[in-house]
Parts: structure tokens; sequence; C-alpha cells
């Protein structure tokens, strides 16, 4: 799997995963540059659920020293993709 | 014998529409399990049993109106013999099906406990009325306060046009909080006091607290905030109970409420137990379960029941200061703003640190000033001291 894809499928488990936490909001019209907590209306415990339900899909934790880096959807998808387990 | 009655949700609500029995009769039931799902304007709640026992006899039927305290079903403890009870017991008090003069239930400590609180009288005619013209009842109590609903005040709601809200709409909720802060503003005589609390060092605490630990345990400041709340309300009693019949009662446990927007629009408040007494991990955790239920819709009959005081934190969304309404029969409410690096004053040395502006309303039949002061002053030092709330 090349790079692009990746980013793709994570861009997809993203929109799957906020999908279950903020049901009425479509991933699509999202500024993938601006903060995502405030394009989709997320509060910290919205952020927290969201984490959970990656970290069960794609098996990465964001440490709270590392919100900053996660804060847009290009942000989030390029974190996940650079600390995704390597699978042999 | 057991009677398991409808539980009140809040000070707003006097009946509930029965819509399901999750057990039945011969089934071995503990303590938390749910027995049925009622619908009310905040929603459909699952009612849980509070007592072991096995269930005996059902006697509410989907579709039925009950009003608080009304026996759902009556069940069997220790030895007794279910099938026994459920033949032996006499029909407790008749089903009240909405057109008829019943005493309103009134606002419960626990599940069990009801008293009397002023509520509007609705005669006879007004609810035969209302049920003809298909006119939603609870509105208009909860409108009318203290006065009594009558035939005219049916019959003009009628005509003015599309329907009253129907049980279980977002119209309904909104008239159902619109109703309970009239009611608010309407009785009780707020004051108002608030103060800047610096938390860059209960942040750091938490931010090493949550580094040390996985996802699923980390812990949210409300958290923490709630736990500081608590520890402090314990002080405070005057600002930690409930106001019926012109008379305060002050409530030895600390249940807080914590306000939660619902992402359609609406409020819930569910209950976070024991604040005070419950460690800072059984507190997120409780408060975890309990927001993740409100925003699925599935509420339980403990999530809704006796909060002693309310915190609304709307820090996430960028208010700086919050000036709540007090919910009854409650008599204070905590508000929380946004947390943020602000110009402060150390040692005489302009610095930036984290602060948050919290405010306090209280009742002033119950308090006055100096102990809310005393309370926010309180809070503050805990705060500042953040591993004495582990």
């Amino acid at each position: 799997m090349n790079d692009m894809d990746t980013s793709d499928a994570l861009r997809r488990s993203v929109a799957e995963c906020l999908r279950q936490i903020a049901p009425e909001v479509d991933p699509a019209v999202l500024d993938p540059r601006r903060s995502l907590r405030e394009q989709a209306d997320l509060d910290s415990f919205d952020f927290l659920r969201l984490l959970m339900a990656l970290n069960e899909r794609v098996g990465v934790e964001v440490p709270e020293a590392d919100y900053g880096l996660v804060d847009s959807l290009d942000g989030l998808v390029d974190y996940l993709g650079r600390h995704a387990p390597r699978v042999a | 014998m057991i009677e398991l009655r409808l539980p009140s949700f809040g000070a707003d609500m006097d009946d509930a529409e029965f819509v399901q029995w999750t057990v039945q009769p011969g089934q071995r039931v503990a303590k938390g399990d749910i027995a049925c799902v009622v619908e009310t304007q905040k929603g459909a709640i699952d009612v849980e049993v509070w007592q072991d026992g096995v269930v005996a006899r059902l006697l509410a039927e989907p579709g039925q109106r009950l009003p608080v305290g009304r026996v759902l079903a009556l069940l069997a403890e220790g030895d007794e013999d279910w099938q026994a009870v459920a033949s032996a017991a006499p029909t407790p008090g008749a089903a009240t099906p909405a057109p008829q003069t019943v005493e309103p239930a009134a606002t419960a400590a626990a599940p069990a406990a009801a008293q009397p609180s002023p509520r509007a009288r609705i005669s006879p005619a007004a609810r035969r009325r209302a049920a003809e013209l298909g006119v939603d009842l609870q509105f208009l109590a909860d409108a009318a306060g203290a006065q009594p609903v009558t035939l005219a005040d049916v019959e003009r709601v009628a005509a003015a046009g599309p329907s009253a809200p129907s049980a279980g709409s977002a119209e309904a909720m909104r008239a159902a909080i619109g109703a309970a802060m009239a009611r608010s503003k309407r009785e009780i005589p707020h004051y108002y006091l608030g103060c800047e609390i610096e938390v860059e060092a209960a942040l750091r605490w938490l931010e090493a607290f949550n580094a040390a630990r996985g996802l699923r345990d980390r812990v949210l400041w409300v958290a923490l905030a709630l736990r500081a709340i608590g520890l402090a309300l314990r002080e405070a009693p005057q600002l930690n109970g409930r106001f019926v019949d012109g008379r305060f009662e002050p409530c030895g446990v600390v249940h807080l409420g914590v306000v939660t927007a619902l992402r359609g629009g609406g409020l819930v408040v569910p209950t976070v137990h024991d604040a005070d007494h419950r460690p800072l991990p059984e507190v997120m955790r409780a408060l975890a379960d309990a927001l993740s239920r409100a925003r699925a819709g599935r509420l339980r009959s403990s999530d809704l029941a006796d909060a002693t005081t309310t915190v609304t934190h709307l820090g996430d969304l960028g208010t700086d200061t919050v000036y709540g309404v007090i919910y009854p029969p409650q008599v204070a409410l905590v508000g929380m703003g946004r947390i943020a690096p602000r110009p402060m004053v150390r040692d005489n040395q302009l610095v930036v640190a984290r602060t948050v502006h919290v405010t306090l309303a209280a009742d002033h039949r119950v308090s006055d000033g100096m102990i809310g002061a005393r309370f926010l002053g309180d809070l503050a030092r805990r705060l500042a001291h953040p591993e004495e709330l582990a």
C-alpha cells in the first residue's frame, strides 16, 4: 500500500469515527485545514471519545501533549499515518 | 414486598408515559437492573430497580400516562414467594389515565419518597377538555406555575394554533426547560458572585496525571472541577440542598447535576453522585458514562434523580463567564467558563497563567454573599492543591 492509499484509508476511518460521535456532521464539507473541533462542535468529551474510537480502529493513542498536532482533519490524518503500527 | 414506583426526574415533572417492561414476573433482579422504559419530556428513560428481589406483578401497561410516585410493579424480597406476593396483594391505588383529579406528586428526594410541593391545580373540566382537544397539560401546568389552569386556558391554547408540543419532541424539551427556568426566575431571589481562579497548577498536575495513564483512563478538566466543587460543597451546606414548601432542607450528600447540551438541541442534566467522596478516576468514569448515555438518549432514572446542586461548564464553547439560572428546587448553581491563558499578577509581577472564571448563583432565601464568597475561596484553594483531589 502506498502513502496515498493509507492516507485515504485513514481519512475514511476518521470520517466513520466522527459519524459515531457527531452523526449530523458531514465530513465531506469540513475544511481539512481548520479546527475540527470548532467545525464539528466537539467538546472535550466528544474529542476524547473520537480519539478512543480512532485508537480502537487504527491502533494509535494520541497523548494530550500532541493535541495541538491533531486539531485539523489534515493534522489528524497525518499524525495517525506517522504513528500507525507498521504491518509487516 | 417491594413497590417499584415511578421516580421523579426533576422539578418540572409530574408524570410520564409508560412505554414497555424489560422484565417479567418470576424474574430475579438486582439493584440497578433496568425494569422498564418510560417516556418524558427528557426523552425515553430507563427505570432501574433499587433493591434486589423477584418480579411478582406488573401494574402498568404501555401507553398509560402515570403520575410520579405511582406503583409500577410489586416485587418479592428476601425469602418471599413471588407468586404469593403476586396473588395476595390487593391492587394498590387506582391507575390514573389523564382526565381525573390527581393530587400532583412532587419532586422526589430518593425514588421512593414523595413530598407535596406547590403546583398548578387543574380542574376535572379542564383536564377533560385538554384530552378532547389534544392540549398538553404538562406544558400548561408548568407555564401556570402556582396559578390554577382553567378551562379557558385550555381552550385558548387549543385555539392559538399549531399543536402544543408533543411529549418527547425537541419542542417539548424546550418547553420543559423554559418552564423550569421561568419558575426559577419567578420564585428564587438569585444573587451572583464570581471570581477568576488560577488553574495553572491544577492543569499541570492533571497533564502529568494523564501522561502517566492510557487513553481509557484520561481524566478531563471537568471531572477535576467536579471533584473540587463536591468537596467545597460539603463544607457549604447552605448551597447544597432543596427549598421546598418555604423551607430549606440541606442534603448530607453531594450529587452534582452536570448540564449537558444535546447535539440536536436541548439540554439534559445527568447526575454525578457522591462527587465529594469518590476518587477522581471514579468521578471521571461516572461523568463519562452519564454523558454517553445522555448523548445516546438512553438515560436512566438514577441519572436524573436527586441532584443536590448543578454545575454548568461552557468553557469549550468560548464563553468566559456564565451567569446561570438555578434549577429548582436546588439553591445554587456553579458556572465555569473557558480556561485560557490570561495576564495576572503574582508576587507583584505581571505573568501569564491559565485561569477560569467561576461563578456562583445562589438562593438568597437560604444563603448570603458571605457563604457564597467563602465557597468560592475554598474552591480556589482546593484547585491550587490538585493532588488532594485525586
